[in-house]
């Protein structure tokens, strides 16, 4: 296929000549000036954070020996040669991390809850009132903005050492993750079923129960699920602040250099982490299904 | 409400048996669920000791701690407080841009576009996965073991977990570029470096930038929680106050931590947006 290309006059190429380099040195210019400011904000960074590159080169080989002896037992073997050996502590380590999957369930579920009870009064369309809806939605950022662990912090000094404070700092920060997933679902929700149920004169909870949630079940039990699954990670580290669960026996073991205890920890969190990822994504693979068949 | 006459509802019985006449495993099912789940809660609630005159006493206490925390006062430590916070934002800045440029030369390995064996794509993708699986706390205690307490220890322990998490995003981003623009490069001569250079990583960059931006902005949130295990920034000061309980001083660092947060929300939303902006035009 041939066609005709059709040359402009020499002097009008060179004016569009002359806007094309200028619009190039333009983006030049301005990719060159925001490299040129992330640099400095890089060193300004760096200086901030005592970065120490000689400390990180004389010690860098401590950190893959660290490796090394994480995977090496007390006897000088290979952690592998010797399983009895390395998972010495199984049944306390065992039933430590049941406590910190049970921290976890029963802390998503009640944030879950406490999420569910809030979330339509967060929602845009289905709020009673807007400063309601205010209110609400600035306590859901906060319990959702201050980190899990901070919660964690505080309550184990009003509730004492133990999973109890672990359980609440997670619901805390549950509810405020959920109820804003929640209210979202909910605001995307369709909104003829509930002009038809208050047509027969409803309240608004019967609004609520009859026209929304039928409509936004499944998508509230799949982001619990994925809550559940950020919160067996989340619990696995509420021990380092003495709020139950394996991460007490974890810091433990890292702090005080029991090399092959860290690593056999390391791995049953792991472990457990992926098994129950695979379990949840397989639920609400299956909720999924079900909610779009119906 | 009207009843309607038996003649018509057994004329839909008939019509919708599944609505009408489900069996008695799928009628059971959710109440089924309902009273497990609610079984495994009690149970919880029992082995994890939650004693009601426990939880009473410990809410009247944290209602005590809320009063003792108003209002919020810094007392003579804000410069102090503001030092430690601009500690947390650079460890955030700069865990997360050295996450990023390490990330990125190894998530083209374990791109299956690029690396179409899988053999190579493996090893390089089950590596990411088991770093992602430690936590940014537990990467922060090694380091602490490696360079000593201090932000350093924070700022490695953030690029180490994210190098993870960004191997595997930008992977999956630069799987899902178009493969024309790069067919198109090979058409004209180009070599495999021209392939990445100049057909992937125009289409990819915007996306990554997107990522890690974000991260910059979550990692912030993550800062402020290492200083609790003894790597430096905000975080530091804040478990030291708690555990001295001077509880003034902690509600003013939490409301410094949320207003931070807002404040790199802000920011990163604003360049996202003219990041993603950018890519619309061009």
């Amino acid at each position: 296929m041939t066609s005709a290309v059709s040359i402009l006059p020499e002097s009008q190429l060179a004016s569009l000549t002359e806007a094309y380099r200028m619009a190039v040195r333009r983006k030049r210019l301005r990719a060159l000036l925001s490299t040129a400011l992330f640099l400095a904000a890089l060193t300004l960074a760096a200086v901030g954070s005592e970065v120490n590159l000689r400390t990180l080169f004389t010690y860098f080989g401590n950190f893959v020996s660290y490796f090394d002896r994480i995977l090496t037992l007390d006897d000088g073997t290979r952690i592998w040669t010797n399983f009895g050996e390395w998972f010495w502590g199984w049944q306390k380590w065992l039933k430590l991390l049941g406590e910190t999957i049970l921290i976890s369930y029963v802390g998503t579920l009640a944030g879950a809850v406490l999420a569910f009870a809030l979330n339509f009064l967060a929602a845009e369309n289905t709020s009673p009132s807007p400063w309601l809806r205010f209110v609400v939605r600035r306590a859901l950022e906060f319990a959702r903005t201050v980190p899990g662990i901070v919660f964690a912090l505080i309550f184990v000094i009003a509730f004492g050492l133990g999973p109890m404070a672990g359980v609440l700092a997670i619901a805390i920060h549950s509810t405020g993750a959920l109820g804003k997933l929640f209210s979202e679902i909910v605001e995307n929700a369709d909104m003829k079923p509930v002009e038809g149920v208050r047509s027969t004169g409803a309240s608004w909870p019967s609004c609520m129960r009859f026209a929304i949630l039928p409509q936004v079940t499944a998508g509230y039990a799949s982001y619990a699920l994925l809550r559940f699954e950020i919160n067996v990670r989340e619990a696995s580290v509420m021990g380092f602040v003495g709020a139950g669960g394996i991460g007490q026996e974890l810091v433990v073991a890292i702090r005080k250099f029991y090399y092959s205890d860290v690593s056999a920890i390391l791995v049953t969190i792991i472990v457990t982490v992926f098994l129950i990822d695979i379990a949840t994504g397989w639920l609400r693979a299956r909720l999924f299904g079900r909610g779009a068949r119906a | 409400m009207t009843r309607l006459p038996s003649e018509a509802t057994r004329e839909m019985r008939e019509r919708y048996p599944d609505v009408f006449d489900r069996p008695a495993s799928s009628r059971l099912a959710t109440p089924l669920v309902i009273i497990v789940a609610l079984a495994v809660f009690i149970f919880g609630l029992v082995d994890l000791d939650f004693a009601p005159s426990r939880l009473i006493a410990g809410i009247s206490q944290l209602g005590w701690i809320t009063l003792m925390m108003l209002p919020p006062d810094p007392g003579s430590s804000l410069p102090a407080y503001l030092a430690a916070l601009g500690e947390t934002l650079s460890i955030a800045l700069l865990g997360t841009t050295l996450a990023a440029i390490a990330a990125l030369p190894v998530s083209l390995l374990a791109a299956s576009n690029i690396v179409p064996s899988a053999i190579f794509r493996f090893p390089v993708r089950r590596f990411l996965d088991s770093i992602r699986g430690v936590d940014t706390l537990i990467w922060a205690l090694v380091w602490i073991n490696v360079v000593g307490l201090g932000p350093f220890a924070g700022v490695l322990a953030i690029a180490v977990a994210d190098f993870g998490a960004f191997g595997k995003l930008f992977s999956e981003a630069i799987e899902a570029a178009d493969r024309k623009e790069v067919e198109g490069i090979r058409a004209s001569g180009g070599g495999k470096l021209h392939e990445i250079r100049f057909g992937l990583m125009p289409q990819v960059l915007p996306v990554i930038a997107g990522q890690v931006l974000y991260f910059i902005e979550s990692n912030t949130r993550s800062a402020t929680i290492i200083g609790i295990v003894g790597a430096g920034g905000i975080g530091l000061q804040l478990a030291e106050q708690i555990r001295v309980l001077e509880w003034q001083k902690v509600s003013f660092l939490i409301l410094m931590i949320l207003v931070a947060v807002a404040v790199i929300d802000w920011i990163s939303n604003r360049l996202r947006f003219a990041i993603i902006g950018r890519r619309a035009i061009a």
